[in-house]
């Protein structure tokens, strides 16, 4: 049984991927579909799927088994006889226990929250990736993350189950019956549930209102059709990662007084307000809900840790002041089909990523950003948790040299990423040794001096340019343009030297040349400068 | 102020210098990295004026230098167009060259300096290397600047022998430069200086006078890279170890980029210089390009009407702007198309190839200035492979960057190059003029795909219509 770190035999054989059948109770999601299934076998893998997995997202073992997977009767089979398992919820003591040494798993495991579980997987020696534990920042990332398109369902679902515990239509309507007023719908926190949340109410008719400690994604809910609904309050949420931060004292009595001003005036409230590794932020008081509508519906989306609503029961539906508090936890199992598609395409996009050499064998990169955020365990070894990602994730700036030098057949040193080879450094090196031994043969050494600064300046803009981020490369050159302005100085001080008025010294020549080379150089250092100022403050986010 | 107070307060400029290379790594700190840039620079000069080279009867001749330079940088940075970017770094390079120049005149004919035997020597072959960089910067830059405005053609110009040309010029310096050091006073070995800048002139304009329009990124980057060698040689001529360091960094930053744009056009450096790429004569790819590259299909025409209405039913473009874009100054409507998308929920990013426009990173300044925000900006890299996930992919007066022919054909002469793949997205649309060649003079397979729409016209024009389209 070989990991995906080594691949250096010579036909590597291809991994099977298995999918058990999930075993958390109600949970009807399965970790791949069957168009997802032809496409990883395209990719070179073995798929084997346990029997009945996707019943309860209504994919039958026959439609597997067209898309090219073979059907494992029972768990036991399925877990021995796969080297990655693909699943949704974290696994179970007696799952871990099928597992074997050098077995890849991938899936939701929430490290944070499951430290006993980590233990029980790294005993067992296998490979980790946490799909929860995706870097989101990672523009590249997002097709990998789950949790993404798991909220985006789960929170179009609020919407449904709301709807149907609403008695009232949520469009306005005029008939011939009367005149129904639209229904109103506030949303607290525009994360992606809380944003599909908007995008669903919205299309359904509904006055959908919405509110976030981020002022940033204020225009997100208005492009959904949403109208953001401010705290009278000053301070920026932003907690980094794409999440909400704990909000100070002041904020959060002003949040109260908004909350149950919507409360009185609204007929449906979701809340979606989290805030990672800590329990959900209570909302909703008792208070708030009494003073709602009769008929109303609270849908409390965080329900698992906690809830918004100081009412909610997890995992129910219940009736408190006349109003219907919704507190199922499991929302995107409630749609399973749809978040099974798109968890499995989120699972494929990552085995893109794992396999580029599309041969069928995975290799779990540990230099790689968005990989070494996942893998929570590798080879049995806790990877978690990973290094934070640098701020703004500069990125690693040779990387478009480097895909190209690689394509080249890597002819080229500069920048690229594996190293030169031998031969080459040899003959560079004994070019450089015999330059230097030139030099230091017939040079004065004042002359050395200077040359020692210009070489290891050289390095030092090597290093610091190829960090630049191509989107900055024009502001580089202006920049760089006004800094070689600095040959100013060579004009100052020939202007009016101390030496000046000595014998033979031309000093009305030099003075003009100095002068007009001054000149030429004030127009580069200023409007230089300048002129990169005005560039770079128009990147903005 | 010492010698010494003087010495360190350069080892600060110099460092800051550094820092405001490093901040460019990304646009949050860059602004800061501007600013370190120019309190470097305040403080270079300010400590040389304050030293001991400057006695204070030079003071007034310069303030009135700085004053009068200054504003008109000042004034030039405020009234260009960030289309014209590229003309104006061009015309900024050539200042820098002329300034060498001048500066080294100045040194040879400064007799006040002690200097005998080998440092003598040494001295001198400075001040020839550093006026002959200078001046092959000054006049290649003119040119570059000349082409990029359109003053000049984009053609390349090709004598006939101009390698030997060059040969013979390179020999007739270093002949001139043994005549120099052998002179045994300032009078007679003007002669050989003077000469031997007239025919770098004359290398500089022939040299940048070779190469094709679509080397011009290569180009530019190249003579800021010599720009940032002329003011290192300045350093040397005048000891001054903050003129060598400044001059290395923007000499390695030039060369860096140089290298970056030619592996984006899959060219080495030597064939650049060597230049007559882009011929548009057509020339090379009638010749390669034969009867293997005939492109089969036809090409499918649309109006701004049904562009917009592809727009309006799509969930993922890629927008790929290029130099047509900058020509019409489009980038503008181009955001308010953008916008409008956005509202109506479709995710739009842009896809920038890094010879896009004219110089290294001209489109993400134009889309900056157009305001768009440079999260939705991602390098070709980064979004090559999304593009089967995309719906429409809009190109707008691009052309090689897009081309299959790269990838697909081993006899054209751009094979090899790295493309942007919008043949891959579901429909791509091709905004342009005509069914003109690029600058490569080469015919572009794209157009005749099955899934690709040309929207032919100004794309100024046409954008207004799409997006009037849209919001109708």
């Amino acid at each position: 049984m070989t990991s995906g770190a080594s691949t250096e035999t010579a036909a590597p054989t291809p991994q099977r991927i298995g999918v058990p059948r999930e075993t958390f109770p109600g949970e009807k999601r399965v970790a791949t579909v069957p168009d997802v299934v032809t496409k990883l076998v395209k990719l070179g893998f073995g798929v084997v799927v346990q029997a009945g997995a996707g019943a309860q997202a209504d994919i039958g073992d026959d439609d597997y088994r067209e898309a090219g997977a073979d059907i494992a009767a029972s768990a036991t089979e399925l877990w021995s006889g796969c080297d990655i398992v693909f699943k949704v919820r974290p696994p179970t003591p007696d799952e871990v226990a099928l597992m074997h040494e050098g077995q890849t798993l991938i899936g939701f495991v929430w490290p944070a929250q499951n430290p006993a579980l980590m233990e029980q997987l790294a005993a067992k020696k296998v490979t980790v990736l946490a799909i929860d534990c995706l870097p989101r920042t990672l523009s590249r990332a997002q097709k990998m993350d789950a949790l993404t398109s798991t909220a985006g369902v789960s929170g179009y679902r609020a919407v449904i189950e709301a709807a149907n515990a609403f008695g009232r239509f949520f469009n306005g309507q005029i008939t011939a019956a009367g005149k129904v007023p639209p229904a109103k719908v506030f949303i607290a926190g525009a994360g992606v549930a809380g944003l599909a949340a908007i995008g669903a109410a919205a299309s359904l008719g509904a006055i959908v209102r919405a509110n976030d400690t981020r002022a940033e994604v204020a225009d997100q809910v208005v492009s959904l059709g949403g109208e953001f609904v401010k705290v009278d309050y000053e301070e920026e949420g932003s907690g980094g990662g794409g999440y909400a931060k704990v909000m100070s004292e002041g904020f959060q009595a002003a949040q109260r007084d908004m909350y149950a001003q919507q409360a009185r005036e609204v007929d449906i409230i979701i809340t979606t307000a989290l805030i990672p590794g800590k329990p959900a932020p209570r909302l909703i008081t008792a208070e708030m809900v009494r003073s709602m509508k009769p008929g109303s519906v609270i849908v409390d989306m965080a329900a698992e840790q906690g809830g918004n609503c100081e009412l909610t029961v997890p995992g129910e539906a219940v009736v408190r002041h006349g109003v219907t508090i919704i507190g199922y936890t499991d929302l995107a199992s409630r749609m399973a089909r749809q978040s099974s598609t798109l968890y499995a395409t989120n699972l494929f996009r990552l085995s893109e990523e794992l396999c580029k050499t599309k041969d069928g064998v995975i290799h779990v990169n540990m230099d790689d950003d968005a990989i070494r955020g996942l893998t929570v365990i590798k080879d049995g070894e806790i990877t978690w948790p990973a290094p934070p990602l640098a701020p703004a994730a500069p990125r690693p700036a040779p990387k478009p040299a480097a895909a190209v030098a690689e394509k080249k057949g890597g002819s080229h040193g500069h920048g690229s990423t594996g190293p030169l080879p031998a031969r080459t450094l040899a003959i560079i090196f004994a070019v450089g040794a015999l330059a230097f031994w030139f030099v230091g043969a017939y040079a004065p050494a004042a002359f050395l001096g200077h040359f020692t600064v210009f070489v290891l300046a050289c390095f030092i803009g090597y290093m610091v340019v190829w960090n630049v981020t191509p989107a900055l490369h024009t502001p580089l050159m202006s920049v760089t343009n006004a800094i070689s302005s600095i040959i100013a100085i060579g004009a100052l001080v020939q202007i009016a030297p101390p030496a000046a008025g000595s014998l033979g010294r031309p000093d009305g020549l030099i003075l003009w040349l100095a002068f007009a080379a001054l000149v030429l150089t004030a127009v580069n250092m200023f409007g230089g400068f300048a002129v990169t100022r005005r560039m770079l403050a128009m990147f903005r986010k | 102020m010492s010698q010494s107070l003087t010495t360190v307060a350069y080892l600060g400029a110099a460092i800051l210098f550094i820092l405001s290379l490093g901040g460019l790594s990304n646009p949050e700190t860059s602004r800061r990295g501007n600013l370190f840039g120019m309190v470097g620079m305040a403080l270079a000069v300010l400590a040389t004026v304050f030293g001991p080279g400057v006695s204070p009867s030079g003071i007034a001749w310069i303030v009135g230098a700085l004053v009068i330079g200054g504003a008109i940088g000042l004034y030039a940075a405020k009234v260009v167009k960030m289309t014209q970017m590229p003309e104006l770094v061009a015309l900024m390079h050539s200042l820098v060259g002329l300034a060498a120049c001048l500066v080294g005149f100045a040194s040879y004919v400064d007799t006040s300096l002690p200097l005998e035997g080998a440092e003598k020597t040494i001295h001198e072959v400075e001040i020839y290397v550093g006026i002959l960089i200078g001046a092959v910067t000054f006049s290649g830059s003119l040119i570059a600047f000349g082409k990029l405005n359109g003053r000049i053609g984009g053609k390349p110009l090709l004598l006939p022998a101009r390698h030997w040309l060059n040969l013979a010029a390179l020999l007739v310096v270093i002949w001139f430069g043994r005549a120099f050091l052998n002179a045994p006073d300032v009078q007679s070995g003007m002669l050989p200086l003077v000469v031997m800048t007239v025919i770098a002139l004359l290398f500089g304009i022939h040299m940048v006078m070779a190469i094709g329009g679509a080397d011009m990124p290569v180009v530019v980057s190249m003579l800021n890279s010599y720009s940032g060698w002329a003011a290192a040689a300045t350093g040397f001529m005048l000891s001054n170890d903050l003129l060598i360091v400044t001059g290395a960094l923007v000499g390695s930053s030039g060369a860096i980029l140089s290298y970056i744009m030619c592996n984006a056009m899959n060219r080495n450096f030597i064939s650049v210089i060597a230049g007559g790429f882009g011929s548009g004569g057509g020339k090379p790819a009638a010749a390669a390009g034969g009867a293997a590259a005939e492109p089969q299909g036809e090409v499918v025409p649309v109006s701004a009407a049904e562009a917009a209405e592809m727009l309006r039913e799509a969930k993922n473009v890629i927008i790929v702007p290029g130099y047509g874009m900058a020509v019409a100054q489009a980038q503008h409507t181009v955001f308010e198309i953008t916008q409008t998308l956005r509202e109506k929920g479709v995710n739009v990013r842009f896809g920038i190839h890094p010879v896009a426009g004219r110089m290294p990173g001209h489109m993400n300044v134009l889309l900056a200035e157009a305001k768009v925000p440079y999260d939705i900006v991602f390098e070709m890299d980064e979004l090559n492979d999304d593009f089967p996930d995309t719906d429409v992919a809009i190109v707008i007066g691009a052309n090689d960057i897009v081309n299959p022919a790269a990838q697909d054909d081993p006899s054209s002469p751009i094979a090899g190059m790295p493309v942007l793949e919008v043949w891959k997205a579901r429909t791509s649309i091709v905004m342009k003029r005509s069914m003109a060649s690029g600058y490569a003079g080469v015919d572009n397979p794209l157009f005749y795909k099955d899934n690709n729409r040309m929207l032919f016209g100004d794309a100024k024009k046409m954008l207004d219509e799409v997006l009037a389209a849209l919001k109708g």
